[in-house]
């Protein structure tokens, strides 16, 4: 019976009430969660607005975590931070999002067609790949046995079945294709490796400058407006992951909008097809109710991490785990917790860790033997953007990678806005044996100096403020013109152009390449007496400006063009 | 209900004792001796307390003699199809004589959450007329785009341009505007009622005034009245809406007071902890619907304490919204009406509602490219500042030369201009010949060789 309402909370009291028991609550049986136990007291977070709830009203306990629904029909949906499906609600509910529906996360009706890969007989245990489903042409949705369950497989049939009909009997025990997951506790990988492979974002100054190993885990910070949404939704876009995570956590409706209009119509670069096929949206918008705001995330990791123990290489992008944070902030303010660092609960910085704890690559649970891997991307909202606040400090603790947004930037329309001389990847050293097998020999020389150059530039501009350019060497002018290229021609990418917004590693690294050609020959050229305008002048500077309108094979040309063009260049001579 | 009975008066707030069946969220009556009526809600309960909030303040009442009357439901608004053309005060009364709204309907004034797949992404171009948000900020259907402005900042007089000037170009549609007042000036106030009573606009307007002589926690409940009165007018009547509420602060001011009085643990100075919640209810009201015909376009007016964009107000209400047009005291200071700094203002809108079949081919790059140069030439006005022009290079000098073209014929224009968004490109082009070719690096050539000549 509930005692007491204030906001989102309710104090109730529960038959047999256990941390973490769903609750339901009043009349329209509105869904919450035990946050704590006091006496005979419960105190429940409710994922639903909850005016109109009354003292007296009736509490009952379901007896069971807050749970995802794992099955076949998840890809290509979007569901709020309960996994409850919006495109159901909207049938059920009209445009607006009424309070106390009732419809299963994953259709019932439809049936999908079962192939089995195991045998009668068959011994199979937990996590073991049983059969498939072809969920979508990009996602092969295998059918894993549940945790707890092992034995002999005694029947098993391929067939058109529900997602609740049995396909297989194992140990005595039916199978169907439907499984459930408390979305607060991880699911066990075996083995977790460094990785070694980055993903692959096409977003230049990500993947040549930071990159991001699969299995890794990011953060994004920078004020309002500097460009978080945009980067987490070209890397949902471009790439190289099976399966996209998106969770919109206390954003903008229109940012789900525009994901759902987009991504139907969008190809994955790698298959052709509409990525809306690879992808499951969450969103919880700023206007959803806080509770499921904070439960939100959890759903996200929770599917993500099922479908990385298929063996796929899923990526989760959170925007905005600040959103999250405060909603905890929220929850901890009602139950009258002691408040740490600017009002947020002392368990924010371990609830972070736990969170991102979930990335990583490594063995799947069960036979047959694979590899998965989950990435993580979270975005961070930081007031005012002050990266000292406790979210981003206690985020940057548990990532390897910082992409540091930067307003200046943005306000210039320089994009992406990541500040190359504050972000970082800590997995350079374990990518590079890859990148330098798959992509070129020298691309970790290349990128270090161009990211020299760039330091050279910040230190050279000061002195330019103060004393004007006149007053600096020929040479330092190069070096300022050269990294002015890199800043314009290669670190410049519109996120809206067709053919800028992906670019391949090897054309990434033959831009570059280009660029250093170019100061290297330059250099020389300089010291042997060449004047710069008439280096400046040279074709070259105006081919490697539009090299990101080119393709591939064109851009690759590049490097070799330049070391002639500027190595021909003789001074008192006229170029070309 | 004799057992009810009011033990404590705190600031806004009314805890009341003995009360049972109270639900969270529900509207009470408050009779006071002398016949008044005054409205609250409740903010919480607990046993058989519960926690009301006295939307015209607690001034005047006291414990003994006040009748409360629970009312089974939350605050509702009465709407039909002819609210058009009335002004109501800040709670919903009728301020302009005329009889109460006969209504069709009563809607609870907290809405519901718009289902993010039911939304249809806003990217119908809406011609102010203003260069600065035509051609670099462009404002669409749909979407929510403050005015951060700073006290003695002409953001009035802007608003009343985009509400008199602001079309869709080539459709004829019907259109409404809500217009939400909290806590400002009578003589704002009157200069946007005249403003709409001059140009007829008041006939297809809804106005909800609380003034700053009003009582201010009613400010909590204007901008709910005045989105809920939208959402009927475009979501039930199909129209297009659009709604300036004005001024934000004085609103979250009036959240911080209720906070305080609850004793709640402050968030940045002072203010709750779920502000970005709370304006995020408000502002995600604005959106198109799919296959509907309305849509709800909000301007909410904030002012900046001290000119502060790292303020909370400001801060919360640029993450949620959907960019942001700022004012700036140095254009203001310059003579340069409307002083919208381009540089900080954001449409993030903007790249899918223009372009070709929209507005035209060469907006987008002429966008970015203003922004690049402009930005430049801001760059090289500051490097005058310590060395001089003197030490400029020649390219320099014509960032300079540039930004004050670019500042006094792009941003400035005068407060009955509705320039259509083709003379803002041409102009665009005109200024952009005061550079080398060779640095208008954010466009395509083939742009140049179409447009160069032509403006
Ligand atoms: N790569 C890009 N190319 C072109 N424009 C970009 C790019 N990145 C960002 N922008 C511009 O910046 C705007 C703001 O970006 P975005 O919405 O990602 O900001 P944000 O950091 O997520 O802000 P908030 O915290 O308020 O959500 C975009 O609408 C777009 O106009
Ligand atoms: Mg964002």
């Amino acid at each position: 019976m509930i005692k007491k309402v204030a906001g989102p909370l309710v104090v109730a009291e529960v038959e047999g009430a256990r941390k973490g028991d769903l609750i339901r609550l009043g009349k329209k049986r509105l869904i919450g969660e035990v946050v704590e136990l006091r006496g005979d007291l419960a105190s429940v977070q409710v994922y639903e607005e909850t005016s109109g709830l009354k003292v007296g009203d009736e509490a009952v306990n379901t007896g069971s975590p807050l749970s995802v629904e794992l099955a076949p029909g998840m890809v290509g949906a979007i569901f709020d931070g309960i996994q409850r499906p919006l495109k159901d609600i909207m049938k059920a509910s009209g445009f607006f999002i009424a309070r106390g529906i009732d419809v299963p996360a994953v259709a019932r009706d439809k049936k999908w067609s079962f192939v089995p890969s195991v045998k009668e007989g068959d011994h199979v245990g937990p996590g073991d790949i049983i059969g498939s489903v072809q969920e979508t042409p990009l996602i092969l949705h295998k059918i894993m046995v549940p945790s707890g369950i092992s034995g002999k497989v005694e029947s098993i049939n391929p067939g058109a079945f529900t997602i609740e009909e049995t396909i297989a009997v194992v140990g005595g025990k039916k199978l169907s294709m439907l499984q459930k997951w408390p979305v607060r506790k991880r699911r066990a990988i075996k083995e977790k490796n460094p990785s070694a492979v980055p993903l692959v974002t096409g977003q230049r100054i990500i993947d040549s400058f930071f990159p991001i190993a699969k299995g890794g885990a990011a953060c994004v910070p920078g004020p309002f407006g500097a460009g978080k949404t945009v980067i987490q939704h070209q890397m949902a876009k471009w790439s190289d992951a099976d399966l996209i995570v998106f969770v919109g956590c206390g954003e903008r409706g229109n940012e789900m909008t525009d994901v759902l209009k987009e991504f139907p119509e969008l190809k994955d670069p790698k298959s052709g097809r509409p990525l809306l096929e690879k992808t499951i949206l969450i969103a919880n918008t700023s206007n959803m109710p806080i509770a499921a705001r904070e439960a939100s995330v959890y759903t996200g990791a929770a599917i993500a991490e099922y479908f990385r123990d298929m063996g796929y290489n899923v990526a989760m992008m959170a925007d905005s785990t600040s959103r999250w944070a405060e909603a905890l902030r929220e929850m901890s303010g009602r139950l009258e917790e002691m408040p740490g660092e600017e009002g947020y609960p002392a368990y924010l910085g371990s609830r972070l860790a736990d969170f991102y704890e979930r990335s990583g690559c490594g063995k799947c649970e069960g036979k047959p033997e694979r590899e998965g891997s989950l990435t993580i991307i979270g975005s961070v909202s930081p007031p005012g953007g002050d990266l000292s606040e406790p979210v981003v400090q206690n985020t940057l603790r548990v990532t390897k990678v910082f992409w540091a947004l930067d307003e200046a930037l943005a306000h210039k329309r320089h994009f992406p806005s990541i500040n190359w001389l504050r972000s970082y990847s800590l997995y350079l050293a374990n990518l590079s044996p890859y990148l330098r097998k798959e992509v070129a020999e020298d691309i970790d020389e290349v990128r270090e100096e161009s990211l020299k150059l760039l330091a050279q530039e910040a230190e050279l501009e000061e002195i330019v403020r103060l004393v004007g350019v006149e007053s600096i060497s020929p040479k330092e002018q190069l070096v300022l013109f050269a990294s002015k290229m890199i800043r314009e021609d290669f670190l410049y990418q519109s996120a809206f152009d067709p053919v800028d917004q992906y670019s391949s590693l090897k054309k990434q690294y033959h831009m570059l390449k280009a660029i250093k050609e170019f100061f290297v020959r330059a250099s020389i050229a300089i010291e042997d007496g060449v004047d710069l305008e008439l280096i400046k002048s040279s074709s070259i500077v105006e081919k490697i400006a539009k090299a990101r309108f080119l393709d591939d094979a064109s851009v690759a040309e590049l490097p070799g063009l330049a070391a002639s063009l500027i190595g021909a260049l003789r001074s008192g001579g006229r170029h070309e | 209900m004799n057992r009810i009975k009011i033990s404590e008066i705190t600031g806004p707030l009314m805890l009341v004792e003995g009360v049972s069946g109270v639900s969270y969220d529900e509207l009470v009556e408050i009779k006071l001796k002398s016949g008044d009526t005054r409205l609250g809600k409740v903010l919480e309960i607990s046993a058989d307390k519960a926690l009301v909030q006295v939307f015209e303040g607690t001034e005047g009442l006291d414990i003994k003699t006040v009748s409360l009357a629970f009312k089974g439901r939350s605050l509702e608004l009465s709407v039909s199809p002819d609210m058009t053309g009335r002004i109501f005060s800040g709670l919903g009364h009728p301020l302009d004589g005329a009889p109460e709204l006969i209504p069709t309907k009563r809607l609870d004034v907290n809405g519901l959450p718009i289902n993010p797949y039911a939304r249809d992404y806003p990217n119908d171009f809406i011609q102010t007329g203003i260069s600065t948000i035509d051609g670099l900020n462009t404002l669409s259907r749909g979407q929510k785009l403050p005015i951060f402005s700073a006290s003695g900042l002409p953001h009035s007089r802007l608003a009343a341009q985009i509400a008199h000037q602001a079309k869709v170009r080539g459709k004829e549609e019907s259109f409404a505007v809500v217009f939400g007042a909290m806590g400002i000036t009578y003589e704002e106030a009157e200069f946007f009622i005249s403003g709409f009573r001059r140009t007829g606009a008041i006939e297809n307007s809804v106005l909800y005034i609380n003034l700053a002589s009003d009582p201010a926690i009613e400010r909590i409940a204007t901008p709910r009245l005045a989105l809920t009165a939208a959402e009927y007018l475009a979501f039930e009547e199909g129209m297009h809406v659009l709604v300036i509420l004005t001024d934000m602060t004085n609103y979250c001011e009036s959240l911080r007071e209720v906070s305080a009085a609850r004793r709640e643990v402050p968030g940045r100075r002072g203010y709750p902890g779920y502000l970005y919640t709370d304006l995020a209810t408000l502002y995600e009201r604005a959106g198109r619907i799919k296959d509907q015909p309305g849509s709800i376009t909000l301007i909410p007016i904030l002012t900046m304490p001290d000119d502060d964009k790292t303020h909370p107000i400001p801060d919360l209400t640029g993450y949620i919204t959907e960019g942001q047009i700022i004012l700036s005291r140095e254009l203001e200071r310059k003579g340069i009406y409307p002083p919208i700094d381009p540089l900080p203002s954001l449409s993030r809108l903007r790249d899918k509602a223009i372009g070709e079949g929209r507005t035209r081919d060469d907006h987008a790059s002429i966008a970015n490219q203003l922004f690049a140069s402009y930005s430049r030439g801001r760059e090289v006005r500051e490097l005058v500042v310590i060395l001089g022009e003197a030490a400029l290079s020649e390219t320099d000098r014509k960032y300079l030369e540039f930004a004050g073209a670019f500042e006094s014929d792009f941003i400035g224009q005068s407060e009955n201009e509705a320039r259509t968004i083709e003379e803002t490109l041409d102009l665009s082009w005109r200024l952009l010949r005061i550079l080398p070719r060779e640095e208008l690096k954010r466009i395509k050539s083939e742009l140049i060789e179409k447009y160069e000549n032509k403006s």
